[in-house]
């Protein structure tokens, strides 16, 4: 078989079962892909002897016909992601030289299910950015050019998205906190889910902001998707709000029959000077679903707008609180004091030494609004509006809508450092389709739907009701048929 | 509400990140960016709103009160910047 690296997860299931190849064979395809890679800045610690390691044993279990869809099939794993023995940084200075002790429940349930790690993947620090230009390691670039300039890849998860774009892994795992699943998909054409909060078990995941933190996968299609999902969710007694539901067959929901269905088109998305590409995006999206069945219908989220201020409260709150475990006591990185410095200084310095200028800056942020006087001015004010944003939709949800479409992104991918003296909020405004989504907990999938006139991936958000994955996965699917996106990036890495 | 530089000297304090002095004013800027853009939310009429603790109703799980894990000091130890005679060091805390 030829281009082994290319191969969604099903085609490579299937071929494993059947003995076509051999999952070594697929590793060591994706191992040289990868070393040819570096360009992209996507792998930040390669893991290529655990790979064989893995991949030999799946090759056992595939051979002894005991092989669940996962078995053999080589990821890139986020760098958020604690793997035992394996550095495991969150793309930070502050956890220079950290390698767990234990694994995360994501990465063991994979791992279980005989997936192979290939290696770590570039982010941004903490999973704070939309364009992976503030990791420690440096940007991760995307594997579509233009004008030969190098573009994001957008973040955090820019190092999954571009290795999947890049077909260097089969599939990626991301997290996703305000779109950082969603936003990268988009900007490198492929697909990624973000679960409905509580799906998937957050223990072993570095913590951001944990009421909105979510794992999810990142694949070349929709079946990949549903595929690594399965194996991803599930309840786990080590994070108290993992959902003790069912986990459905997820890839059985795939019948791509949406007739009947109805999708929810808020007008409150409609921003002013969207660009016509994003608008005819829309619409096109639009069309497709209706002409497979779906009955379209306008509705209206009226909080939207109040999203992206009230997450630039709570996520950088919960980031104050989570990261005050970065102290130099018990991992990662520790300033050299001078003479006669005492424990406060030892803090002091190593965190300022150790987190980037985003992450101090959120953690400040954070600091400031749960401080006495301003606590219920920034934050309590922020979680009322959390509460109507989750309304909006449950009422969207209570009239009959069974899923709403959206842009995933408001532009294409930028250029790296296009941003860089643009106020952060600029940079916080690639979340607005997305950010909602965290805030309510719901489940969203990104999908790529078509190209702008450069050429440059674009993508739909189809958001779905709490716990109904599956049914959003059949609607994606739908969408995906009749998008017909299959362009790739042109190598030049 | 505005950030003048000794707001931001505080916040940096109970942050626990070193600031130099002259990086304060440039700080306080960027915090009174993002507040001017946070403050948006006093628009929202949130008067009888009960503040979210949960995206998802539900009752935490409870177990029984029995110690599952632990003798793992070496473990627990493994990352420390500095761990002697099976504990974790520190600058001096006490004069």
């Amino acid at each position: 078989m030829s281009d082994l690296t290319k191969l969604t997860i099903a085609a490579a299931r299937d071929a494993l079962r059947k003995g076509d190849v051999t999952s070594t064979e697929i590793t060591q395809a994706c191992l040289t892909a990868i070393d040819s890679a570096d360009a992209l800045g996507a792998f930040v610690h390669k893991t290529p002897e655990i790979a064989l390691a893995q991949a030999r044993a799946a090759d056992a279990r595939i051979k002894a016909g005991d092989a669940p869809a996962m078995c053999g099939i080589p990821l890139g794993i986020k760098d958020l992601f604690c793997t035992k023995g394996v550095p495991s940084q969150a793309a930070s200075g502050i956890l220079q030289g950290f390698k767990p002790e234990y694994e995360s429940t994501v990465t063991g349930k994979l791992f279980d299910a005989g997936a192979v790690m290939l290696g770590k993947l570039n982010m941004d620090e903490f999973a704070m950015g939309s364009s992976n230009e503030t990791s420690t390691y440096g940007p991760a670039i995307n594997p579509w050019k233009v004008d030969n300039r190098n573009l994001t890849p957008g973040g955090s998860s820019g190092g999954s998205a571009s290795a999947v774009a890049a077909d260097l892994c089969l599939a990626a795992t991301g997290t996703d906190t305000g779109g950082s699943i969603r936003q990268p998909a988009a900007f490198t054409g492929i697909t990624g889910l973000k679960p409905t909060y509580g799906r998937v078990s957050r223990w072993g995941i570095v913590a951001f902001a944990s009421s909105l933190d979510q794992a999810g996968p990142m694949t070349k299609d929709v079946r990949d998707c549903a595929i690594m999902l399965q194996a991803m969710c599930g309840h786990d007694p080590k994070d108290s709000t993992s959902a003790d539901l069912p986990v459905p067959d997820f890839e059985a929901a795939l019948t791509g029959d949406i007739k009947g269905k109805t999708i929810g088109i808020p007008r409150e998305y409609r921003m002013d000077g969207m660009p016509g590409e994003i608008e005819k995006l829309w619409e096109d999206g639009t069309a497709m679903l209706r002409d497979a069945g779906a009955k379209i219908v306008d509705i209206s989220l009226p909080h939207t707008k109040y999203a992206l201020p009230a997450y630039y409260v709570i996520a950088p709150a919960e980031a104050s609180s989570n990261l005050a475990r970065y102290d130099g006591v018990r991992f990662g990185h520790r300033a050299k004091l001078a003479a006669g410095d005492g424990i406060t200084q030892m803090y002091e310095k190593t965190r300022a030494e150790g987190f980037g200028p985003e992450v101090q800056r959120r953690v400040m942020v954070g600091t400031y609004v749960l401080s006495a006087g301003f606590y219920d001015a920034y934050y309590n004010r922020a979680r009322k509006v959390r509460t109507l944003i989750k309304r909006d939709f449950d009422d969207a949800f209570a009239a009959g809508v069974d899923a709403i479409l959206t842009p995933a992104t408001p532009s294409a991918a930028f250029g790296i450092g296009e941003m860089a003296d643009a106020d952060p909020i600029k940079m916080y405004l690639n979340d607005v389709f997305t950010v909602t989504v965290n805030l309510a907990g719901l489940p969203g999938i990104a999908v790529p739907t078509g190209r702008d006139a450069q050429g440059l991936p674009l993508g739909l958000q189809l958001i779905g009701k709490p716990w109904e994955e599956a049914e959003l996965l059949n609607i994606a699917y739908r969408l995906e048929t009749a998008a017909g996106f299959v362009a790739k990036p042109v190598k030049w890495w | 509400m505005s950030i003048d530089t000794e707001t931001a000297r505080r916040v940096a304090k109970l942050a626990r990140i070193a600031v130099a002095e002259d990086a304060l004013p440039a700080l306080a800027a960027e915090f009174n960016a993002i507040l001017g853009f946070i403050e948006q939310l006093n628009e929202v009429d949130v008067d009888g709103v009960e503040p979210m603790t949960s995206v998802t109703p539900q009752r935490l799980k409870r177990r029984a009160d029995v110690v599952t894990d632990g003798n793992q000091q070496a473990a627990v130890l493994k990352n420390a910047p500095d761990a002697r005679e099976g504990f974790f060091a520190v600058p001096k805390v006490v004069e």
